[in-house]
C-alpha cells in the first residue's frame, strides 16, 4: 500500500490544525508497532489535551481502525477524557472527615465561583474540577490538591488566595 | 497423540486439542456460554471452567490445551461451584423477564441455568440501563446483554465492519457502536450476523410480524408472499429436523395456511435478475471491447447487505454495481404492475410480503429507489425465524403438513435460481445463461455445476475461454473471463481494494454480504452447530439438480413475461421497474446530504 494519504477535519483553527500535523506524525511513527492504539491515544491527548469525537474518528481512519474500536479503548482507560479538561485539576477531598470539616462547604462554594459542577471543567479551561481519593490527612482536613499540590485545612477565605496562585 | 486424564477415564486426543474438545469427543458435555466455534474461541465468559491437577487456577477449557499427562476434573464440587457463581454474576444485572422474552425456550443463558442447576438468584444487581435502539433491521436490547462479545467478534473479525465494541468499562460497559450512537446512524450493513451468534435476547431482527398479521387481517388488501432459496432448506429446523433438510413443500403449504393469497417463489425473480444481469454484463464487456466506456468488473448486486456496505466503504466504487435490483425487489415491481394487470387489482391494494434469510432487506425495502408509482416495491419483509414464530402462533403443525407447489405464474423457477442461495450460486446461474448465450452451447462443466466456485471458501476464483461463438457475438472470441467469489464483507473489501488499486483481474465478481451466502443470512435460524453451512448447501444443490429446468433463461414464465410484458431484456420497461442506482453514504455517512452521526 502507498502513503496514506491524510485528510484532516474542516474547520479546523491554526492552532487545532497545528497539533492534528503533530499527531498524524506520532501516528507515523507508532504506525507498525504492535499494540499501537494505546500508545498513540495516549500522545494524542497529551498533544492535544483530551480527546473528542471527531480527533477519535482521525485517528481510526489514519490507523486503518473502525471508530467504534478506537472510542472503545477512549472509554475504557479513566485516563482518557472525551471533554476538554482544565489547564490544572483541582480535586476537594471528600472523604467523610474532610466532608464535614468543610469539604462540603469548599465543594459549594467553588461550584458558584469557578460556575462549573463536580467533573466538568471552567469556561476558561482554567480549572477542572474533581473529587479526590482519600490523601490519608484527614487530621488537617478539609484538603484540596491542585495538580500534586496539597493544600490543608483550607478554609473558603483561603481557597480565594490558593486560587488566585493559579490565575495564569 | 497427547494422552491424559479426564474425570478418570484416560484418553489420547491429537495435538493441539483444547480440553473441551477432548472432553466432548469422549462423550464429556462441559457447560459453556460465549463459546461458538470457529466463530468465537477467545474464552470470555469462564464458564467453561475445569480443574486442572497441579494448576491453582481453574482453566477455561474452551481455550487450555491438552498436555501430556495432564488430570482434568470437569466437575468437581469446587468447579460446580464457581461455575454457579459466574452464572449469578452474569445474571445478576440481566434484565429477567423471560415470560415476556422472545426468546425464552431458545435462549442460551436459560438453558445453561438449567443445565447448572441454578435455583435461586444469590445477587441482587441493579438492571442494566435500559437502551433500546430500533433500527430498520436490528433492535438491540442492552438491559438483556451479558457481554459474551460473539457479536464483537463477528462484526469485527468475520464481518470486519467494527461497527460494535465494548464501550466504557465496569458495570457501565455495553456494546455499542461509537459515542452510543445508533445503529442506523451509524456504517452497519444490517447483514445481521450478530443476530444469529447473539445467545440471548439482546440482538434481534426488527419485528416485521405485526405488519404482516395486520395486511392478513385486512380483507381489502390482496396479500401476495414470495420466498427466498435459503429459507427452504432452513425453516425445518425451527421444528426441530435437522439442518439443511429441505421443505419447500411444507413451507408452500404453511404460507397458503396462514392465509396468504397468493403464494410465489423469489426463485421465479432470480431467474429473471438472470437474464437482466447477464444481459447488462455482456453488454459491458462488449462496450470494453470495443473501445468505448465501461466499467468492470461488474459486481452482484442482490444481497442488501452488502450493497450497504460498498456505499459506506467505498462510495467510489458504486459503478462498479450492477443495476439490477435485488430479486425480490424485482419481483415486488412486477407484481405492483404485471400481476395487478394479470389479475384486474390496483396495484395499492396489493401487498407484498417477502421471507427472507436475510435482515438487510428490512433495511433495503425502506429505501427511496426502491419505489415505483410512488408505492414500494415490497411492503414487509420477515426473516426465517420470525415465519416460524408466526406459524406457531398460528397453531400450524409444520411438520405434519402435506407438500403442495407454489402458485402460478410468478412461482415458477429453475435450478439456477434455487443456487442463488448460496455463495457461487449467482455467478454460477448467471455463467450458465451467459454462456449458452454466447456460444449457443451448455457450459461445458459437469453437471453444470462450476466447481471452482462451489464450497465455502472466502474468496473463489474460475476462468474460462469462449470459443467458437455465436456470429453476433464473434468479438469475444478467444476471450478469457475470469470471475471470482466471495461471501462476507471482509472478503468483499479484499476485492473491492484490489479494485481500488487498479490491480483486479477479474471481469465479474460476485459478492454476498454473509459468509456462505444466504444459507447463513443473519435472518436463518440460530444454530452452535459448525457443520450447519454445509448442510443446508447440499440441501440447495439438491434442489438445484432436481429440477427439470436448470438455466434460467428457459423458465418458461420469463420468456412470457417479456413477451406479454417487459419487450426485451434491459429494455426500457426493465430500466424503469428492475434496475436502480446506488448512495454514496461514507463510513460517517459524510456524503450522504442530511449528516447523521459524527
Ligand atoms: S434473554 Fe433469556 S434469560 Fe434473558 S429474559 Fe430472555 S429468555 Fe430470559
Ligand atoms: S448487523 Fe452486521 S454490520 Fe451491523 S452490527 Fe451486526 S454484524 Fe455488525
Ligand atoms: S449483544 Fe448478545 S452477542 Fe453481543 S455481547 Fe451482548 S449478549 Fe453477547
Ligand atoms: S465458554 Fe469458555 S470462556 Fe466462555
Amino acid at each position: 500500500m502507498g502513503e496514506k494519504i491524510v485528510k484532516y477535519p474542516d474547520s479546523l483553527t491554526e492552532e487545532e490544525r497545528h497539533k492534528y500535523e503533530q499527531i498524524a506524525n506520532i501516528i507515523d511513527l507508532y504506525r507498525d508497532k504492535e499494540g499501537n492504539l494505546i500508545q498513540i491515544l495516549h500522545l494524542a491527548q497529551q498533544v492535544y489535551g483530551y480527546m473528542p469525537i471527531e480527533l477519535q474518528r482521525f485517528i481510526a481512519e489514519q490507523l486503518d481502525k473502525s471508530l467504534s474500536e478506537v472510542s472503545g479503548v477512549v472509554t475504557f482507560y479513566s485516563f482518557f477524557s472525551t471533554k476538554p479538561r482544565g489547564k490544572h485539576t483541582l480535586r476537594v477531598c471528600l472523604g467523610t472527615a474532610c466532608y464535614v470539616r468543610g469539604g462540603k462547604k469548599l465543594v459549594e462554594h467553588l461550584q458558584k465561583v469557578l460556575n462549573v459542577e463536580l467533573g466538568g471543567t471552567t469556561e476558561d479551561r482554567r480549572f477542572t474540577f474533581e473529587v479526590a481519593r482519600c490523601i490519608g490527612a484527614c487530621g488537617l482536613a478539609p484538603t484540596i490538591m491542585i495538580d500534586d499540590e496539597v493544600y490543608k485545612q483550607v478554609t473558603i477565605q483561603k481557597l480565594d488566595a490558593i486560587l488566585a496562585k493559579y490565575a495564569n | 497423540m497427547v494422552n491424559l486424564t479426564i474425570n478418570g477415564k484416560k484418553i489420547s486426543v491429537p495435538e493441539g486439542t483444547t480440553i473441551m474438545e477432548a472432553a466432548s469427543k469422549n462423550g464429556i458435555q462441559i457447560p459453556r456460554l460465549c463459546y461458538l466455534p470457529n466463530i468465537h474461541e477467545v474464552g470470555s465468559c469462564r464458564i467453561c471452567v475445569v480443574e486442572v491437577e497441579g494448576a491453582k487456577t481453574l482453566q477455561a477449557s474452551c481455550i487450555a490445551k491438552v498436555a501430556e499427562g495432564m488430570v482434568v476434573t470437569t466437575n468437581s464440587p469446587r468447579v460446580r461451584k464457581a461455575r454457579k457463581i459466574l452464572y449469578q454474576l452474569i445474571i445478576s444485572d440481566h434484565a429477567k423477564d423471560c415470560l415476556g422474552c422472545a426468546r425464552s425456550q431458545s435462549c442460551e443463558l436459560q438453558q445453561l441455568g438449567k443445565t447448572l442447576g441454578v435455583e435461586s438468584q444469590y445477587f441482587e444487581g441493579k438492571p442494566q440501563k435500559q437502551h433500546l435502539d430500533k433500527s430498520l433491521a436490528i433492535t438491540k436490547d442492552s438491559s438483556k446483554c451479558i457481554l459474551c462479545r460473539r457479536c464483537v467478534t463477528i462484526c469485527n473479525e468475520i464481518q470486519g465492519v467494527g461497527v460494535i465494541n465494548p464501550q466504557n468499562r465496569g458495570f457501565a460497559t455495553v456494546i455499542e457502536p461509537a459515542a452510543e450512537l445508533p445503529l442506523d446512524s451509524v456504517n452497519c450493513s444490517m447483514c445481521g450476523q450478530c443476530t444469529v451468534v447473539c445467545p440471548v435476547n439482546a440482538l434481534k431482527e426488527t419485528d416485521g410480524i405485526e405488519q404482516v398479521w395486520d395486511a392478513l387481517g385486512n380483507k381489502s388488501k390482496r396479500v401476495v408472499v414470495l420466498t427466498a432459496p435459503a429459507v427452504r432448506v432452513a425453516i425445518a429446523e425451527e421444528f426441530g429436523c435437522e439442518a439443511g433438510t429441505v421443505a419447500t413443500g411444507k413451507l408452500v403449504s404453511a404460507l397458503r395456511a396462514l392465509g396468504f393469497d397468493d403464494v410465489f417463489d423469489t426463485n421465479w425473480a432470480a431467474d429473471l435478475t438472470i437474464v437482466e444481469e447477464g444481459t447488462e454484463f455482456l453488454g459491458r464487456i462488449k462496450a470494453a471491447l470495443k473501445g468505448g466506456k465501461a466499467v468492470l468488473p461488474m459486481i452482484t448486486s442482490c444481497s442488501p447487505g452488502w450493497i450497504k456496505y460498498i456505499e459506506h466503504t467505498f462510495p467510489a466504487q458504486l459503478a462498479h454495481l450492477s443495476t439490477c435490483k435485488s430479486p425480490h425487489m424485482m419481483f415486488g415491481a412486477l407484481a405492483k404492475s404485471y400481476y395487478a394487470e394479470k389479475i384486474n387489482t390496483a396495484p395499492e391494494d396489493i401487498f407484498v410480503v417477502s421471507v427472507m434469510p436475510c435482515t438487510a432487506k428490512k433495511f433495503e425495502i425502506n429505501r427511496p429507489e426502491m419505489q415505483n408509482g410512488g408505492l414500494p416495491n415490497v411492503d414487509a419483509v420477515i426473516t426465517t425465524r420470525e415465519l416460524a414464530a408466526m406459524i406457531n402462533e398460528a397453531g400450524i403443525d409444520f411438520m405434519n403438513l402435506e407438500d403442495s407447489e407454489f402458485d402460478a405464474p410468478l412461482g415458477f423457477s429453475t435450478g439456477a435460481a434455487d443456487i442463488f442461495g448460496l455463495t457461487g450460486g449467482v455467478m454460477e446461474a448467471a455463467l450458465r445463461t451467459v454462456y449458452e448465450l454466447v456460444t449457443g452451447r451448455e457450459l461445458p462443466f459437469p453437471n453444470l455445476h462450476v466447481s471452482p466456485l462451489i464450497g465455502l471458501d472466502m474468496v473463489k476464483e474460475a476462468s474460462f475461454k469462449i470459443e467458437n461463438p455465436l456470429e453476433e457475438y464473434k468479438f469475444l472470441d478467444g476471450l478469457e473471463i475470469r470471475v471470482a467469489v466471495t461471501s462476507g464483507l471482509k472478503g468483499a473489501k479484499q476485492l473491492l481494494r484490489q479494485i481500488e488499486e487498479g490491480l483486479s483481474p477479474y471481469h465479474f465478481i460476485e459478492v454476498m454480504g454473509c459468509p456462505g451466502g444466504c444459507i447463513t443470512g443473519g435472518g436463518q435460524p440460530r444454530s452452535t452447530d459448525p457443520d450447519v453451512r454445509v448442510k443446508r448447501m447440499k440441501g440447495l444443490l439438491k434442489e438445484d439438480e432436481g429440477k427439470r429446468i436448470r438455466k434460467s433463461h428457459e423458465n418458461p414464465f420469463i420468456i412470457s413475461l417479456y413477451e406479454e410484458f417487459l419487450g426485451h431484456p434491459n429494455g426500457s420497461k426493465s430500466h424503469e421497474l428492475l434496475h436502480t442506482h446506488y448512495t454514496p453514504r461514507g463510513i460517517y455517512n459524510e456524503y450522504l446530504t442530511k449528516t447523521v452521526g459524527v
